[in-house]
C-alpha cells in the first residue's frame, strides 16, 4: 500500500493500467447501453423515459462516491502529508463534480415527462444541488490559493467538514419535502425493480465506475506530471537567477 | 482563563468601537428584508406565509458578510501570527473569535429580526420563537463561518469564494430554523422537533468547527 504511494512508482504502474481499464470501461459502458437502449423493456408506467434511469443512477452514485473519496485523501493528506493523496483529492473534484451535474441534468429531463416539471425542491434534488454547490466549492478553493502546498491543506479541511455536512444536509432536506422515489435497490427484502431493468442497470453501474477511474488515473497522472514540471521550471529559474 | 477573557473581550470591544460593523450588518439585514416584498408585491397573505423563510434567508446572508472579519484584521497586522504562537490552543482562540463573532452580530440580529417580522406581516405570536430560534441557529452559522474565513484568509476575491464555500454548509440550520419559526406562524406542526435539532446543529458546530478553523489557521500563517 505504502510503496505504491510513492509518485514514480505510481506513474509506472498507471502507465501499464490505463489502456488496459480503457478498454475495458469501453467494452464495459458498450454492452451496458446496448442492454439498456435494445434488451431492456419499456416501463409499463413511463415507458421509454426509464432508460433514462440508467446514465441518471449511476452518475449520481458515482458523484457520491467522488465525495467520499476526496474525503479519504483529504484525511490522507492531512495526517500522512502524502503527496499523491493530495493529488488524488485535487483530481477527483472536477470529475465528481461532472458526474454530480449529469446526474441533475438527466434527473431534470427525467422529471419533465414525468413529473411535468424540470425541477422540484425535493429532498434528493436539493442534497444533489447541495453535493455539486460543495465540489464547486472545492474546485474554487484550489485555484484561488497558489501555494500548492497550502491549498492542498486548505481543500482538505474543506472536504472533511463538507463530508461531516453531507449526511446532515441529507436528513434535512428528507425532513423537509419528498416527491422522489425512496431507495430501491439496496434496501432490506430486496429491490423493487424487475431483473429485466436491475441487470442493464447494475452493467451501467460498473461501467462508469471503471470509467470514475479511468479519468481519475488519467487526470492524476497529469496532475503529478504537471507538479514536476513545475518544479523543474523553478529549477531552471533559480540557476538563471544563481548564474 | 484570563487571557481567553482578554481575547473575548478585545474582539468584542474592537468591533464596538471600530463602529460600522455592527451597524453594517443590521443595515444590510434591513434592506435585504425591505426589498423582498418589492420584488413579491404587497400581498399580505403571502408575505406573512414567507416571512420565516425571508427573514432567515436575509439573517444568513448578513450574517455572512461580516464573517471574513473574524480573522482578516488579525491577519493584516500579524495579531494572528502571535496568536497562533502564544499559550492559548489555537482551537479556543478560534471559539473565543467565533463567539465575538455571534455576540457582535448574530445576537444584534437576531433581535432586529421581530421588527422586520413587522415589515413582512409575520403574526406578533410567532415573535418570541422567532427571536429563540434564531438566538440558538445563529451561533451555528458563526462558527461555520469562522472556518470559511481561516480558509479564505489573505486570498484574492475571498469574500465570493467565502459565500461559495459557507452557504452550503448553511443549509441545515436554514431549513429547520425556518421550520421552528413556520411551525408557529402557520402549520399545525409542534415546533419543538425542528427546534432540538437546531439546538443539536449548534451545539455541534461549536465543538468541530473550532478544531478545523484552527487547522486552517495553521496552514495559513505558515
Amino acid at each position: 500500500m505504502w510503496s505504491l504511494a510513492n509518485p514514480t512508482r505510481f506513474l509506472g504502474i498507471a502507465d501499464h493500467v490505463i489502456p488496459w481499464l480503457a478498454v475495458l470501461t469501453f467494452l464495459l459502458l458498450g454492452i451496458g447501453l446496448c442492454l439498456s437502449f435494445f434488451v431492456a423493456p419499456p416501463d409499463y408506467q413511463q415507458g421509454e423515459t426509464v432508460k433514462i434511469m440508467f446514465v441518471h443512477v449511476p452518475a449520481a452514485w458515482l458523484a457520491m462516491f467522488g465525495y467520499t473519496l476526496i474525503a479519504l485523501a483529504s484525511i490522507g493528506s492531512l495526517i500522512w502529508r502524502h503527496p499523491l493523496a493530495d493529488v488524488a483529492a485535487k483530481t477527483a473534484a472536477p470529475i465528481g463534480a461532472t458526474f454530480a451535474f449529469i446526474a441533475l441534468v438527466t434527473g431534470s429531463l427525467w422529471g419533465k415527462p414525468m413529473w411535468g416539471t424540470y425541477w422540484v425542491w425535493d429532498a434528493r434534488l436539493t442534497s444533489m444541488l447541495v453535493l455539486f454547490l460543495l465540489y464547486l466549492g472545492l474546485i474554487a478553493l484550489w485555484q484561488s490559493i497558489e501555494e500548492p502546498g497550502r491549498a492542498g491543506r486548505a481543500a482538505a479541511i474543506l472536504a472533511i467538514v463538507g463530508f461531516i455536512n453531507v449526511p446532515i444536509i441529507k436528513f434535512s432536506v428528507d425532513w423537509w419535502n419528498t416527491l422522489h422515489q425512496p431507495a430501491s435497490i439496496f434496501r432490506v427484502g430486496g429491490p423493487t425493480i424487475d431483473p429485466s431493468l436491475l441487470t442493464p442497470l447494475f452493467v451501467m453501474a460498473a461501467g462508469f465506475t471503471l470509467l470514475f477511474a479511468l479519468l481519475h488515473l488519467i487526470a492524476m497522472r497529469a496532475e503529478i506530471l504537471r507538479r514536476r514540471v513545475h518544479a523543474l521550471r523553478q529549477v531552471h529559474v533559480e540557476r538563471a537567477a544563481a548564474a | 482563563m484570563k487571557e481567553a477573557w482578554a481575547l473575548f473581550r478585545r474582539d468584542v470591544v474592537l468591533a464596538w468601537r471600530e463602529g460600522g460593523t455592527i451597524g453594517t450588518a443590521l443595515g444590510f439585514y434591513l434592506v435585504v428584508v425591505a426589498i423582498t416584498p418589492l420584488g413579491l408585491g404587497p400581498d399580505l397573505n403571502l408575505l406573512s406565509r414567507i416571512a420565516p423563510g425571508v427573514l432567515w434567508v436575509a439573517l444568513l446572508l448578513a450574517s455572512l458578510l461580516s464573517a471574513d472579519r473574524i480573522f482578516h484584521n488579525d491577519y493584516e497586522d500579524g495579531a494572528l501570527d502571535v496568536l497562533v504562537t502564544g499559550r492559548l490552543p489555537l482551537e479556543l482562540v478560534a471559539a473565543l473569535k467565533s463567539l465575538a463573532h455571534w455576540v457582535t452580530t448574530g445576537i444584534p440580529l437576531a433581535l432586529l429580526a421581530p421588527l422586520l417580522g413587522l415589515l413582512l406581516n409575520l403574526p406578533t405570536d410567532a415573535f418570541p420563537l422567532l427571536v429563540v430560534a434564531m438566538l440558538t441557529g445563529t451561533p451555528a452559522l458563526s462558527f461555520v463561518a469562522a472556518v470559511g474565513a481561516s480558509l479564505t484568509l489573505g486570498l484574492r476575491r475571498s469574500g465570493v469564494l467565502l459565500a461559495l464555500l459557507v452557504l452550503p454548509l448553511y443549509v441545515p440550520v436554514l431549513i429547520f430554523g425556518v421550520a421552528t419559526v413556520s411551525a408557529a406562524s402557520v402549520g399545525p406542526a409542534s415546533p419543538w422537533p425542528p427546534f432540538l435539532i437546531l439546538c443539536a446543529l449548534s451545539l455541534a458546530s461549536l465543538v468541530l468547527a473550532p478544531i478545523a478553523a484552527a487547522a486552517a489557521l495553521r496552514t495559513a500563517s505558515r
